[in-house]
């Protein structure tokens, strides 16, 4: 065994192999990404419509990527995501119209934007907190399914959830419910920067290596000593904890909610970019949800049309690509030390048992 | 009395479920596939009804047999170029794909002809029957009688015919009937031709019993027939009828008793509960994993 | 004081009996052959000690705690890995994150320092790659650390699946046919690599071999399965001339011959 300690320390220094600055060269081109569309904003070239846009793709990012936590990395087919944004978007908004908006502030000018701010962050997290806690409950017993009845089972779940709202007159019922407009672009992009970034240090650590080894193979990870249930629920959790994130802001941009918007479809919408990107890829799922979203507000007035397209892509991409446009790679694997094996191969997410 | 006048009325519901039920547990005995666009097969019987009835003015029997036949082919066009392909992959890529065909089909529908409601004509004028204070519709014993008969032959083309031996065959093993000679592409076809000429008969009667129809009328009903199936244990057609009958009962039963409101949420509600319980359905036999 | 003491164990899975009330033991530092010819049951015994199925009947003890009613990865954590009869690696990883993940229930950090990237995930995950790189360097799988594994040859996916294992920090370590499909020569390195690994890390090593002769090199004592049921034990040698063990095995190959005229 005297020799194992000469493994290069250089390995060992660098935990993913990436250059050590790219994380600090992302963060600032963030930020620069912020500056510019602010300076475009206050110069006029982006009306509130463009804003309304960006704002709603930094929300859909939120919810690609968390879906993609659960689908893509950890291999549990959810078809409910809508149901958790709702509960999100419904809590917030409950809370935004019965504390918020009955508060009554005084004193100077920047404290009272600062506490308005605090309680609006306090809503969007209670939002997801209640979404997560939904997600644990409904994780716990329905994650023992495999497959195909867990998406059927998530779906039924995010059904009953709308049905539910439906008759829930306290929040508008079927009519819907008027919500302050409290979303601005820098609350939707820094809370989509602040949620992916951890979402991507959560899946760089070794509890995202064990989330992804039940996507794997599940026998094999329970035989290594991980706990799949805790994961499954772990990453159903957070997914439904961003979920709820993502529905917070999308209430407070829209400003008016109600059920039938996060029905089956908003949920299958959310799939489709998840898949579009890649099941297992961060970049992929980043843009996707970018892309949809453009098209999506393009093919506005066309809604069979928009429809229609969605289905197509849907179906081609799983004719040719099932793994999606980057399958498990991330567009950052560009700048690895040393390239991975075949990038073409497909990436087999499920093993026949 | 309130209770009988709901079971007739589930029962009735329920046939319905079953035959559309059928061809989800059909299709998932052989290929292993939610065929997620089943319940849109039966939205385009309904049209195809429709428009057999408006504009050719057929009577009850060819405009069922028409339904029925252009369903069977879609069904089996739609397996061959989406689902075919993928026989192979994981199962959650075909789920996807099944999705995309269900989306394509309805809002290739609605882009058509309108997201509408359109009023199915009217092919017998209704007659209500008292039997001892429960109300009995002609159109329900209509519904009693075709679910009937389609299920006799089913069972007869299962049981009694080359093709239902092969059907029989695949199920249990694809590759071992492969060898025995048995073309499994040709019975894969045939099941879905079955399950969708079965649905398109779903789709006529509910256009008789309930006379709205819409492009996405199939949603539901789709999403309740495949719990249905579940519940009486998916692969398994008597499992399946059984599904449906209860299915149409409870949802009736919530009607009547509790509230209307949640008369969607109950087939949801039964479908977790059975998962959680017994996923292998009430006719089911647990099977443990190999490894 | 035994390591592991599997006492009336059975299981059937509907009319067939796959385990039929088996007892065995095995002391601290034994490396143990169970063999028998194919359909004999021995992966069922595997499945049934790591908890993938739980037994008809039979008590299992291991370092005085019952393993009947664990989950598989309570099993693990408590010190038994295993491998598989036909490889499972997590083959869209690499090289790297398969033992790392084995790895995973000694020396996690905590969630919440994952999500900011705390000093301690630092720590955690650099003291986890140093100890991964070190058996990898052992099984000679450093340079490949950051291969797909499913991108292995054949023979360093059956090593890579080994050096998983032990990432587990097992006492006792159960590898299935772990020669099967090598050369003679992958054969012999392997079981002297076995053996070596056993000495370095003072491990308990239960090992199925279908081949019996293969076994005779490397194990001390032998159990023999034939149809469920326990029908020998001892050392190579008395396993040799066991007459009911020549018997199942020559049933066997009857039967092998039988089959391949058919064919």
């Amino acid at each position: 065994m005297a020799d194992t300690n000469q493994v290069n320390q250089m390995q060992i220094a660098n935990v993913e192999n990436y250059p050590r600055g790219l994380r600090w060269v992302i963060l600032v081109g963030v930020l620069l990404l912020y500056l510019g569309i602010l300076g475009l904003k206050e110069s006029g070239s982006l009306n509130p419509y463009h804003i309304q846009i960006l704002c709603l793709i930094c929300i859909n990012i939120v919810l690609v990527v968390s879906l993609n936590l659960i689908n893509g990395f950890t291999g549990q087919f959810s078809l409910g995501h809508a149901g958790f944004m709702a509960v999100g978007a419904y809590v917030s908004a409950f809370l935004t119209r019965n504390v918020i908006n009955q508060l009554t502030f005084s004193g100077a000018e920047w404290l009272v934007t600062l506490e308005k701010a605090g309680l609006f962050l306090l809503v969007i997290l209670a939002g997801a907190l209640v979404a997560a806690f939904l997600g644990v409950l409904v994780g716990l017993p329905t994650l023992r399914l495999r497959g195909d009845y867990l998406a059927i089972a998530t779906l039924g779940l995010g059904e009953i959830i709308r049905i539910l709202l439906i008759n829930l007159d306290v929040v508008g019922g079927a009519r819907g419910y008027a919500v302050p407009k409290l979303t601005n672009f820098s609350w939707a992009f820094w809370l989509m920067v602040i949620a992916v970034l951890l979402m991507v240090n959560f899946i760089n650590s070794t509890h995202g290596r064990a989330c992804i080894s039940v996507r794997e193979d599940e026998i094999a990870a329970e035989a290594m000593g991980i706990n799949t249930t805790r994961y499954k629920v772990m990453a159903f959790t957070l997914g439904a904890f961003f979920a709820g994130l993502s529905g917070a802001l999308f209430a407070h941009l829209f400003v008016y909610i109600s059920p039938q918007i996060f029905g089956f479809l908003r949920s299958i919408d959310i799939l489709v970019m998840v898949v579009l990107g890649g099941l297992g890829s961060i970049t992929g799922s980043i843009t996707a949800a970018i892309f949809i979203t453009v098209v999506m507000e393009m093919l506005r007035q066309l809604v069979e049309l928009r429809v229609i397209i969605f289905a197509v892509i849907l179906i081609l991409v799983m004719l040719v690509r099932p793994q999606g446009l980057l399958g498990n790679r991330e567009i950052t694997d560009l700048f690895r030390r040393k390239q991975r094996g075949d990038p073409d191969e497909p990436a087999q997410h499920q093993k026949a048992v | 009395m309130e209770f009988l006048q709901q079971l007739v009325n589930g029962l009735a519901l329920g046939s319905i479920y079953a035959l559309i039920a059928i061809g989800y547990t059909m299709v998932y005995g052989i290929v292993q596939l939610i065929n997620f666009a089943h319940g849109d097969i039966y939205m385009i019987g309904a049209f195809v009804g429709f428009f057999a009835v408006v504009k050719y003015g057929l009577p009850f029997l060819p405009t069922l047999l028409l339904a029925m036949l252009v369903c069977s082919v879609l069904g089996v066009i739609i397996e061959k170029i989406a689902y075919r392909p993928l026989r192979n992959s994981p199962r959650i890529t075909a789920l996807i794909t099944a999705i995309g065909v269900s989306l394509f089909l309805e809002n290739v529908v609605r882009w058509r002809l309108g997201p509408d409601p359109r009023p199915f004509p009217e092919l017998f004028s209704v007659k209500v029957f008292s039997l001892g204070g429960v109300q009995v519709s002609n159109v329900q014993l209509l519904i009693f009688g075709v679910a009937l008969v389609l299920i006799v032959i089913l069972q007869f083309i299962i049981y009694r015919t080359r093709i239902g031996k092969a059907m029989r065959a695949v199920s249990q093993d694809q590759d071992a009937a492969r060898l025995m000679g048995i073309n499994v592409d040709r019975t894969i076809s045939v099941t879905f031709a079955i399950g969708s000429a079965l649905a398109a008969a779903a789709g006529i009667l509910v256009g008789i019993a309930y006379p709205r129809i819409d492009p996405y009328m199939g949603i539901l009903p789709g999403l309740k027939a495949f719990v249905a199936a579940v519940l009486g244990g998916i692969g398994i057609i008597p499992g399946a009828m059984l599904g449906g009958l209860v299915m149409g009962v409870a949802e009736l039963m919530v009607v009547g008793f509790w509230s209307s409101d949640y008369r969607d949420a109950i087939a949801f509600a039964i479908l977790i509960i059975i998962l959680l319980i017994k996923p292998t359905g009430i006719l089911g036999k647990n099977q443990s994993e190999k490894v | 004081m035994s390591l592991l003491s599997i006492k009336k164990l059975s299981k059937s899975f509907g009319g067939l009996i796959a385990v039929n009330n088996l007892s065995l033991d095995i002391q601290p530092g034994e490396l143990v052959g169970l063999i028998g010819p194919n359909g004999a049951g021995k992966t069922t015994v595997f499945n049934i000690l790591t908890g993938v199925y739980p037994p008809s009947s039979g008590e299992i003890w291991f370092q005085e705690h019952s393993l009947v009613g664990l989950k598989p990865y309570q099993i693990t954590q408590k010190g038994i890995a295993r491998t598989f009869q036909n490889i499972r690696l997590f083959d869209n990883l690499t090289v790297l994150d398969n033992v790392r993940i084995a790895l995973h229930s000694h020396s996690a950090y905590r969630v919440t320092s994952s999500f900011i990237r705390s000093a301690s995930f630092k720590k955690g995950e650099n003291s986890m790659r140093r100890k991964a790189m070190e058996i990898l360097k052992i099984f000679k799988l450093d340079d490949k650390y950051d291969e797909i594994a499913r991108n292995l040859p054949y023979g360093e996916q059956r090593r890579l699946e080994i050096s998983r294992a032990l990432a587990a920090q097992p006492r006792l370590l159960l590898l299935d046919e772990p020669a099967a499909g090598m050369n003679p020569q992958e054969t012999q390195e392997l079981m002297e690599l076995i053996r070596w690994v056993r000495n370095a890390f003072s491990l308990t090593v239960l090992l199925i071999e279908h081949d019996m002769s293969l076994v005779m090199g490397v194990c001390e004592r032998i159990y023999v399965l034939d149809y469920g049921m326990l029908i020998a034990q001892g050392s190579p040698q008395e396993i040799k001339s066991h007459p009911r063990v020549i018997e199942a095995y020559l049933g066997e190959e009857v039967a092998t011959v039988a089959e391949d005229q058919q064919h």
